[in-house]
């Protein structure tokens, strides 16, 4: 017999949009407030691993179709070459620069590189804890 | 500001993150793997005409000023340790092309070889406590892959071993790192030196030193090397001798670093207890070379007794010694490499590691047996070969200090290694022929007799061409007696004390 577990689906939908919405603000609040790449990445991977409990993995895997080894390889491959960036520019590796853009919806904003460092750090996070999560979940 | 100092550690990186992305195409991982060990020893290469022009080079992470961001340093210590890493590297993963296997190299073989690298690399490049943390365990998460990828039994159970050996010595490491740092409170290398000459070196601060000589001692087999043996005979060949040149090596690296620029205050105490340790590491280690009967046990002992050795130059504590340390040390990252690779060319041709079942190879392998000769020769010291300089020096340096005792179980051991290499040599390649070539289990042909040959042509050439080197070893023992050239780079006119 199938269980039912609509409440369990229901209250998933709703709580993922809320989690994952939690994990962008945790990651773009870590220049000024408690949070960055490091917890932003674990949260929305905690978001994903509640998707992968409440629906089975096969349903999950076709609706966000990301081999999440890659993600991992590539977040870091992203934070080196921010440090890397900076060889070009003639200062020493891993500077970090700022400045200050007049975007079209948010206005005046504060944008640094330090954030694309963030942004590998938080892809590292997010693939290296899926796989996990993943490969111990399956057979063989 | 000197970005060629950061090039050894991120160009593996970079590489290996790329082969992580792209995993099929296994010839793509080979062609890309090659090519970051080329340039990076290019790199070294640079460098070293670099630093003997210029002096020590040095890069502020970031460019933050000394103490408080992450100083990169390459001296001549180091950038002699980057060529023989990538060398040497170069020759390991040459030779797994041919022997590790479809299987492993689908698995991530490569990439976690170049961390493996990017992690040595990082850990001779730091100019800074806890970035060497970062950079040991860099290299070693990469080890514990290496050592259990392919899944055997064997690899397994060692694997386990090495693991909570590694984790309980890393935990250590922060500990002594932490109680550093309540005292002094920095981690900067050069920064380090100059607190600890003006706090003085009490004897709580001397206890701190003994505690990271007993960290480092786990991680180089000095003394603690239990778990030695059993980890590196159970990975493939290629892997246990990249293992058996670099890993160990790091270790007395590290042990070289803080006690020769930051712990050398009371050479009569830490200096001393080094010598002691590694008095009893070569006796032990000889010990367990002469006892065994199989390849793989007497390599792996053989490993502990050069560490013993290397470890008794520092001991000595003078510019004789130290330069005897640095000989050594490059000519054994080549010979173990070396050494371990024909072990394992051996077991691979015969099928088994027991010396009682294998004989009389020299009819069917001339090549393969005259090479394993020569490495043995070079292994135990004999003069025109590469090993021969440093034991001089490093038992020269010994007697000037007063310890004859040091010196004398150097040259003791030297016999007992020479005797069971020997052992190996007489029992696999002379005597009567057991296997015809068609019952042998593999093949030894071309590609996998070229690494063996670039390596024992290097192991003959530095014996030869020592005098060639001579003013790069000089000006790395030199560096490493005066630590002032070394916090005068790192610290430039820097006045923040």
């Amino acid at each position: 017999m199938k269980p039912n577990d609509v409440i369990l689906h229901s209250v998933t939908k709703a709580a993922v949009v809320i989690i994952l919405t939690f994990s962008i603000y945790l990651f773009f609040g870590g220049h000024h407030n408690p949070g960055g790449g490091f917890i932003g990445g674990l949260s929305t991977a905690s978001g994903l691993v509640l998707l992968y409990l409440a629906f089975d993995i096969e349903t999950v895997r076709t609706n966000i179709p990301i081999d999440f080894k890659k993600v991992a390889g590539f977040g870091v491959l992203l934070a080196i070459m921010t440090g890397f960036g900076s060889i070009f520019f003639d200062v020493p590796f891993l500077s970090q620069t700022f400045g200050h853009f007049d975007l079209p919806i948010f206005g005046e904003t504060e944008l640094a590189t330090a954030v694309l460092f963030d942004v590998g750090v938080a892809l590292a996070v997010i693939g290296t804890a899926i796989t996990i999560i993943l490969s111990i979940s399956e057979d063989g | 500001m000197n970005n060629i100092v950061i090039l050894p550690i991120i160009i593996p990186a970079i590489a290996g993150l790329i082969l992580v992305i792209f995993r099929k195409s296994v010839g793509f991982q080979r062609l890309v793997s090659i090519l970051a060990i080329l340039v990076m020893g290019f790199v070294s290469v640079i460098l070293m005409g670099q630093i003997r022009r210029e002096g020590i080079q040095t890069l502020q992470a970031g460019g933050w000023a000394p103490p408080f961001g992450i100083s990169i340093v390459a001296d001549m210590f180091s950038a002699l340790l980057l060529l023989s890493t990538g060398t040497v590297a170069l020759f390991c993963l040459l030779f797994a092309f041919q022997s590790v296997g479809k299987e492993r190299e689908a698995y991530y073989f490569y990439p976690l070889f170049l961390f493996l690298i990017t992690g040595v690399n990082g850990s001779f490049l730091t100019g800074d406590l806890f970035n060497l943390f970062v950079c040991f365990e860099v290299m070693l998460i990469s080890s514990y892959v290496l050592i259990s990828l392919g899944g055997t039994k064997l690899q397994l159970r060692e694997s386990i071993k090495y693991i909570l050996i590694n984790v309980v010595s890393s935990s250590l490491f922060l500990l002594a790192i932490a109680y550093l740092y309540a005292m002094i409170g920095t981690l900067n290398l050069a920064h380090l030196s100059i607190r600890v000459a003006e706090a003085g070196q009490d004897s709580l601060m001397t206890t701190v030193a003994l505690l990271f000589l007993i960290v480092f001692g786990m991680k180089a087999a000095l003394f603690l090397f239990f778990w030695l043996p059993g980890s590196y005979s159970a990975p493939p060949t290629a892997i246990a001798a990249i293992f058996a040149a670099l890993l160990t090596k790091v270790g007395i690296y590290a042990i070289f670093r803080m006690f020769t620029l930051v712990f050398y205050h009371e050479p009569q105490i830490t200096h001393l207890l080094i010598g002691i340790l590694g008095a009893i590491t070569m006796i032990l280690g000889a010990i367990g070379a002469v006892a065994y009967w199989d390849i793989k046990k007497i390599l792996t002992y053989n490993v502990i007794v050069g560490v013993g050795f290397i470890i008794a130059g520092l001991a000595s504590f003078t510019s004789t010694g130290m330069m005897g340390s640095i000989y050594y040390l490059i000519h054994d990252i080549f010979i173990k490499a070396l050494i371990f690779l024909l072990g394992g060319t051996i077991i691979h041709l015969t099928g088994t590691s027991k010396l009682n079942e294998i004989s009389g190879l020299i009819r069917n392998h001339p090549y393969l047996g005259w090479i394993f000769f020569i490495a043995a020769l070079s292994l135990a010291g004999i003069p025109p070969l590469s090993g021969f300089l440093g034991k001089v020096f490093i038992t020269r340096g010994t007697f000037e200090t007063g310890y004859y005792w040091l010196g004398a179980i150097g040259l003791i051991t030297s016999l007992m290694v020479l005797y069971s290499i020997m052992k190996v040599f007489m029992n696999v390649f002379w005597g009567e022929t057991y296997l015809s070539k068609e019952m042998e289990k593999g093949k030894a042909k071309g590609p996998i007799m070229f690494p063996l040959g670039f390596l024992t042509a290097i192991t003959i050439s530095l014996g030869l061409g020592a005098e060639g080197i001579h003013e790069y070893v000089r000006l790395a023992t030199e560096g490493l007696l005066n630590p002032n050239l070394y916090i005068e780079a790192v610290m430039g006119g820097n006045q923040i004390r």
